[in-house]
């Protein structure tokens, strides 16, 4: 028996399906997943004009809430509640509220305080969005920016648009994403998305001690040669690897790890000739990627950090319809009761 | 208790109530005539003699009293998470007429004095017993013997190490053999804590799909496995408290076939829920030990049913609410969980995942048996009593619940069992006192 509890999307969508918050992609379907994907391409032609705003997030205020250091992530959401035309606050709280002591509830209260429309939150603890989706106010829209090894469901669609841009959809697709998914919330968000989008194999490729417990009940099967997992690849993600990871007696070094699964021009060579290179940044070169693959004509990093922009703006204007449509509907009950 | 009157005479008349023992017989339509604090009567001539006050216990269990054997008031010490005022009058609401209190006070109970602080305070404000259970070692620290012999002089009646273990199996062994010169009960929560390290979840599916820091089974089961082998060696009464791993039933099973001296409880939140409760980061449901798999839940309620589990405990540890506001990681681990404990495993006897009688032995001769206390209803044994109605319902609210703990595993649904009253040598306990 499981306790009775809200599963994410009582949190994060709206009674008609539509997104009011995105903490996951946990129980969100392909034709949901795939209209961020549509609505991001539409985007995407703005960010191509000489004036590159739209309004619909004109008089927002979009509150960036990262508890966790960033820069790219940041900065494309910060360029993607630009376009949108909102206000943008950016907070580094880690280096000020925090460190005084002041509890997360209490800080979120005095940022409601300042009437903000939208929390863009990373955060280093899994599920410190669904927290705050659950304490603010109605009416305030958190988007999910990386939570601890949880879920980064906007690094994950921006894959999947990078990857459609390139393979024109996902049927029959051989995917393989390699090394540290123990401790990655991108490699989680990435298995849901191609999951639900409908890739034929996914493959994921570590040694033993960067694997999660029951990985495979996530959809995808273990290789731990990487040579075998390369096989006909699609596509190859590869994951940062953190230095760190040498201190915790889960790798013997840098050296041994870039050998057995580190992407040299070798060992892509063993995947279909059409395989893309994928990173979701920043890259670690020569530990997790050899500079030639990274520069090479078969890697779309650099794609994927403009889609990034696309992606969020996509997202964020979806919530905050999602949340408009939600405070209307709710408007038109109290009116009705009134009339009755 | 005719009426709304509180039970106050010096004798009381219980009629046509299910009487069960606690060691498994149960008889229909039964009464009890209770006088000067102990049992009098039982049957017809319960219902033939006269009393000052009587109950008409019609559709109602009559129990011996609940026995928890692992409960926090937070008294001394935490006084914001919860007091023996609060927390022993929860107790009696769910039925407990015995608690005996973790040695996690502040400071440790770990010395006569702190002992005799928990009796005092009890004996002022508590309706119920309350049984200390001393510090294995000094300051809970894992490193030097406490003063076995003297706590269990002042009153407490085994000794452990909380939630904290003993991670040096030297001296985890040393305070076995001196435990054993006393013929003490050490009871252990198993855990290796450098299996275990800074996780806050079962290692498991949810784990991996949510990103949670888990704790393997192994951390349990290699420290079950440890404490056998030295509560054999040593010939200590070993207990082991709030086992989560069907594994570890076994091996406590596997252990009683050898002729190991060993006794083991479970929470009924492990008979209950699992690691799927995590599935939205409900901050209630971090515990130590974490949620398991089903096939450990089903493993846990056999391990009750058949009896290699003695007791059901409630670990019961209230918090302020501050404590469970917070990203589920940053959160205190623990339930506030004896004033529902009672609901719950009446909705496992609905789904018959055990009977009323193997629930109700978990909660009174079990327990009882492994602290070598009596909890029988029979003829001059003292009346520690618990009445309750399994078919009537109530709803735990933050609002309704009397525990300083507002974190309970169930609220605002409609649970089966009211607690009528609650007797604790025939004074009332519940819901007078």
């Amino acid at each position: 028996m499981t306790a009775n509890l809200a599963s994410p999307n009582h949190l994060q969508l709206t009674r008609d399906g539509q997104l009011r918050h995105f903490l996951t992609l946990d129980g969100l379907g392909r034709e949901l997943l795939t209209d961020i994907l549509d609505t991001a391409d539409s985007f995407i032609e703005v960010g191509e004009r000489s004036i590159k705003k739209v309004p619909l997030l004109r008089g927002r205020t979009v509150v960036n809430l990262f508890f966790e250091a960033s820069t790219r992530t940041r900065s494309t959401f910060e360029l993607a509640a630009k376009r949108l035309s909102a206000d943008v606050l950016n907070l580094d709280i880690n280096t000020s509220a925090t460190s005084k002591g002041e509890s997360l509830s209490d800080t979120l209260l005095n940022l409601e305080a300042m009437a903000s429309d939208m929390f863009v939150v990373r955060h280093a603890q899994s599920g410190a969005p669904h927290f705050i989706a659950e304490s603010v106010t109605p009416g305030v829209a958190i988007i999910n920016a990386g939570d601890g090894r949880h879920a980064h469901p906007t690094q994950a669609m921006l894959d999947m648009l990078t990857i459609r841009q390139h393979k024109g959809g996902f049927e029959g697709l051989k995917v393989a994403i390699v090394g540290d998914i123990l401790h990655s919330r991108v490699a989680r968000s990435q298995i849901r998305a191609l999951n639900e989008l409908g890739a034929e194999q996914i493959r994921v490729i570590a040694p033993g001690t960067l694997l999660p417990k029951d990985v495979e009940s996530l959809g995808c099967t273990v290789e731990y040669d990487m040579a075998k997992g390369m096989k006909d690849l699609d596509v190859v993600i590869m994951l940062r690897l953190q230095k760190e990871r040498m201190e915790g007696a889960l790798l013997p070094s840098e050296r041994e790890f870039y050998r057995l699964y580190g992407l040299s021009q070798d060992k892509l060579a063993l995947a279909h000739p059409e395989c893309i290179v994928m990173h979701p940044g920043p890259i670690n070169r020569g530990v997790e990627i050899e500079s030639a693959v990274a520069d090479g004509p078969q890697s779309v990093i650099l794609n994927q950090v403009t889609n990034g922009i696309a992606i969020r703006m996509a997202v964020m204007s979806m919530a905050m319809g999602g949340q408009m449509a939600e405070r209307q509907q709710k408007q038109n009950e109290i009116n009705e009761r009134g009339l009755a | 208790m005719s009426g709304n009157d509180h039970f106050s005479g010096a004798s009381l008349k219980i009629t046509g109530g299910r009487l069960l023992d606690g060691h498994g017989s149960e008889t229909p339509n039964s009464a009890l005539l209770i006088r000067n604090g102990r049992i009098a009567a039982i049957g017809e001539a319960a219902e033939k003699a006269d009393a000052d006050q009587s109950f008409d216990a019609r559709g109602c269990v009559i129990s011996p009293g609940f026995v928890d054997l692992s409960c926090n008031l937070r008294e001394p010490g935490n006084g914001q998470k919860g007091n023996m005022v609060s927390e022993t009058r929860a107790a009696a609401r769910g039925g407990f007429t015995t608690v005996c209190v973790s040695p996690e006070t502040s400071p440790v109970n770990d010395s006569r004095a702190v002992t005799h602080l928990i009796r005092d305070g009890a004996y002022v404000s508590s309706p119920i017993r309350v049984l200390p259970v001393g510090a294995l070692t000094r300051g809970l620290d894992g490193e030097m013997l406490s003063d076995m012999s003297g706590l269990t002089a002042a009153g407490c009646i085994a000794v452990g190490n909380g939630s904290r273990g003993v991670r040096n199996a030297r001296v985890l062994r040393r305070c076995m053999a001196y435990a054993q010169t006393f013929g003490l009960i050490v009871m252990l929560r198993p855990e290796n804590q450098s299996l275990a390290a800074d996780g806050y979840a079962h290692d498991g599916l949810v784990s991996a799909r949510l990103g949670l820091l888990g704790i393997p089974e192994v951390a349990e089961t290699a420290a079950v496995m440890e404490m056998l082998l030295l509560a054999e060696e040593t010939g200590v009464r070993l207990h082991l408290s709030q086992l989560s791993c069907g594994r570890s039933v076994e091996m406590v099973a596997d252990a009683r076939s050898r002729g190991i001296a060993v006794t083991a409880d479970v929470a009924m939140h492990q008979l209950v829920f699992t690691e799927e409760a995590l599935s939205g980061f409900d901050s209630r449901f971090h515990l130590r030990p974490p949620l398991r798999s089903e096939a450990d839940r089903q493993a846990l309620v056999a391990g009750v049913r058949e009896g290699v589990i003695d007791a059901i405990v409630s670990q019961h540890l209230p918090h302020e609410s501050a404590a469970k506001q917070a990203p589920l990681p940053d959160t205190e681990p623990g339930l506030s969980s004896i004033e529902s404990l009672l609901s719950l495993g009446l909705e496992l006897v609905q789904r018959g995942e055990f009977t009323l009688a193997e629930l109700i032995r978990g909660l009174t001769s079990g327990p009882a048996s492994v602290v070598g206390l009596n909890a029988t209803i029979g003829q001059d044994d003292v009346a520690d009593l618990c009445v309750f109605d399994p078919e009537a319902h109530w709803t735990p609210s933050k609002r309704s619940l009397i525990s300083a703990g507002h974190h309970a595993p169930v609220l605002d649904r409609p649970l089966p069992g009211v607690v009528r009253f609650t007797l604790v040598e025939g004074r009332e306990a519940w819901p007078g006192a």
